[in-house]
């Protein structure tokens, strides 16, 4: 029987000095180069095909089948770009993965460019964190005076390059031929698909796209091999990933476990709800990702049984709040979030999210009338399936989802003439015991 | 023309601007030298505005046109890459560059509330600077960091579990020229040193702060106190099949 937790990618956050080379490699880092450099390429991507490795930025698609994608025949160069982009609502794992433990992802980079047969490999990290990306230069730095990065990596023959790559503030950028766009210098602006980012991604060259915690998986399913990879989780959601609890719970912070452990248990690990409280609605992945309520609270928390709860596993953001928050200024935000990083390429989203602020504003002060919630419907309607990029389709999860389980809320606002909560009641510097 | 200051040159004698706008050599070699870290230059724009906010405190038309030059690419082009993402700024930003995280799980944990004591005590509005120049105050997105909630960024560091009364403080002691630390990281310094590292010139001070915040340990020391752990390796030392429990 698995542990309830298992640290492998946390496993060193509490180690002295883990961001150095030093530290790293005393605890065997960068071992893995050895032993894939002693395979051939494909037969590492065989490895990660084998371990049911399913990306972690949101998606869940298959990483070894992205990575069989490209077209070793083609004579361009392959590339590799890591997103550490982080910007999806909720969602904070990537970061302090950085932040402690860089190498861990320059480790998965090589790893991951030498099965593509990428000889450059980018970073492309988002511009606001500051001390996350000093921690990724000196990684970087650190790994070429080893000789980890550079020409003829432990004497193999095999040369990469890495750089970092600070972006300038744009959550589309997180969508991933968008992110190609911000890299070649241009307006993040998503692409047309086909060509897939496989065939012709970064300078029209095939190209593999990559969550931070997908790649920074790679070198542990290296070093401990497919099947122990694959021990973990659930049949079609295998391996651990890191739980980020936030909000209105005792503890909040990452929590590392095998794919499938329910809410409710990291909820206990999390020292439950917070004192006399309960919970309300939370998003299993991020604001892009349905809204569930305590109803849910058993769902598995694995590709498969997320979406079958009628949400999506997502990034694991899981976003708590309890009975003094009101859905609808939450849903209000996070709907201003989204017109605020519409990139306005396409115009469902660009004015879809418009309109459907000015009808949520109107019904989070009381104004409007009961048809506006069907109103708001059709609008989500408009913009879902028929914008060009999963960011549209984003915008429309929180609204659908709060109505469909919190109706009578929006319905308390027209009644109450505005909003019936204490905003300060939600708070984390509330008095104890404060109450809607 | 002397492909030397293309870009100074031709501002100062159309428009005698000021000495601060006009980039010096130093700043052009190090926007070539960006340039240059790519497969192909243009890649290196982004860091370059970033350099050109540290040189210049803001996206300069001057900056601008010094883009374009060396990357061979018109300053239209170039100004539609700036006025795109949000960390690039028309108007000069203070010393301190502060931001209150609004998005939805920091604004109900406290960040809506912050952000209004800022403003009443900064007498400053969204996206405004201090009449001193010291602080630029603005309501920020998600910046990864829920664990923490409410955040606020100082220069784009964390400032973890801000109340309003411990983002005043954060503030005045900068105000005071007080040296104030993040939460999770080191001393923090000015926004043009800042946006200096996101240009990819470190500033050599990785190694301070923490490896992490109490909040990103919070499985990792359950999972040490109940001797919690992933499964071992299925591959034996020798490479041969292991047994399975
Ligand atoms: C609006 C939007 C934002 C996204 N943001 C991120 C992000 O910040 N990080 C990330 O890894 N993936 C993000 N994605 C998903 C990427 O497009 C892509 O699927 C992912 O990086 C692939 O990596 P994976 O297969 O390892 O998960 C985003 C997608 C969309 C539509
Ligand atoms: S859905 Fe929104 S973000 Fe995506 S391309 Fe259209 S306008 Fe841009």
């Amino acid at each position: 029987m698995t542990d309830a937790l298992t640290p492998v990618l946390t496993d060193n956050w509490d180690a002295e000095r883990a961001w150095t080379l030093a530290a790293y490699e005393e605890r065997g880092g960068y071992a893995a180069l050895d032993k894939a450099f002693a395979m051939a390429p494909d037969d590492v991507i065989d490895a990660v095909k084998e371990s049911g490795l399913r990306g972690r930025g949101g998606a869940g698609f298959p990483t070894g089948m992205k990575w069989g994608f490209i077209p070793q025949d083609n004579p361009r160069p392959k590339y590799l770009v890591v997103n550490a982009d982080e910007s999806e609502p909720g969602t904070c794992k990537d970061i302090p993965l950085m932040m402690a433990s860089p190498h861990t992802l320059v480790e998965g980079v090589i790893l991951s460019a030498y099965a593509i047969r990428a000889n450059t490999a980018f970073i492309y990290v988002r511009g606001e964190v500051l001390h996350v990306i000093r921690r990724l230069q000196r990684a970087v730095q650190e790994a070429y005076l080893a000789g980890h990065l550079g020409t003829d990596i432990h004497g193999s023959g095999y040369h990469l390059d890495l750089i970092v790559h600070a972006g300038a503030g744009a959550y589309i950028c997180g969508e991933e031929t968008a992110l190609l766009e911000g890299l070649e210098g241009r307006r993040g602006q998503p692409r047309l698909r086909p060509p897939f980012p496989a065939v012709a991604g970064l300078y029209a060259s095939p190209t593999v796209i990559n969550n931070v915690e997908s790649i920074a998986s790679v070198p542990s399913i290296i070093a401990n091999g497919p099947a122990w990879f694959a021990g973990m989780g659930t049949e079609k959601s295998k391996g651990f990933g890191i739980f980020s609890l936030s909000g209105h719970v005792r503890n909040p912070g990452q929590y590392e476990a095998p794919l499938g452990i329910t809410l409710r248990e990291l909820i206990d690990l999390a020292g439950g709800i917070r004192e006399g409280h309960e919970l309300k609605f939370w998003t299993p992945g991020g604001s892009s990702t349905p809204l569930l309520t305590p109803e849910h609270l058993d769902v598995p928390l694995d590709f498969e049984s997320v979406g079958a709860a009628g949400s999506m596993l997502g990034t694991r953001a899981l976003q708590l709040f309890d009975e003094t928050t009101c859905v609808v200024r939450a849903v209000l935000r996070w709907t201003e979030f989204y017109k605020h990083e519409s990139c306005g390429k396409c115009t469902p989203c660009r004015e879809g999210t418009w309109w459907l602020t000015q009808t949520l504003a109107r019904l989070e002060k009381g104004q409007g009338t009961e048809a506006d919630l069907d109103l708001l419907l059709d609008q989500c309607d408009n913009i879902l399936g028929r914008s060009f990029c999963a960011l549209g389709d984003g915008a429309t999860s929180p609204i659908s989802s709060s109505i469909k389980h919190f109706r009578d809320e929006y319905l308390a606002h027209l009644t109450n003439g505005g909003c019936p909560f204490d905003p300060v009641a939600s708070t984390a510097f509330a008095p104890a015991g404060a109450s809607a | 023309m002397s492909t030397e200051y293309p870009v100074a040159q031709g501002q100062a004698q159309a428009e005698a601007a000021a000495p601060s706008d006009v980039l010096d050599a130093t700043t052009l070699a190090e926007l070539r030298e960006i340039a240059a870290r790519y497969p192909e230059p243009r890649s290196g724009l982004l860091p370059m505005l970033h350099l050109v906010q540290s040189a210049q405190g803001r996206i300069t038309p001057e900056g601008i046109e010094a883009c374009a030059e060396v990357l061979g690419i018109s300053a239209a082009e170039v100004n539609g890459v700036a006025t795109f993402y949000t960390m690039y700024k028309r108007r000069p930003v203070g010393d301190y560059h502060v931001g209150v995280c609004t998005n939805t799980l920091c604004a109900v944990m406290g960040g809506d509330l912050i952000f209004e004591r800022l403003k009443e005590h900064l007498e400053v509005g969204n996206d405004e600077t201090t009449e001193d120049g010291s602080i630029t105050l603005e309501h920020i997105e998600c910046n990864a960091a829920c664990d923490y909630a409410p955040v606020m960024m100082v220069n784009w560091e964390f400032m973890d579990n801000q109340t309003p009364e411990s983002a005043v403080q954060v503030v005045d002691d900068l105000r005071a020229g007080k040296p104030v630390h993040s939460t999770r990281g080191p001393r923090l310094c000015t926004w043009r040193e800042a946006e200096r590292v996101l240009a990819g010139f470190p500033d050599d001070r990785a190694d301070e702060g923490p490896t992490a915040g109490p909040a990103s340990l919070a499985g990792l020391r359950i999972a040490r106190e109940k001797g919690w752990t992933a499964p071992a390796s299925t591959l034996a030392s020798s490479g041969e099949e292991t047994d399975r429990d």
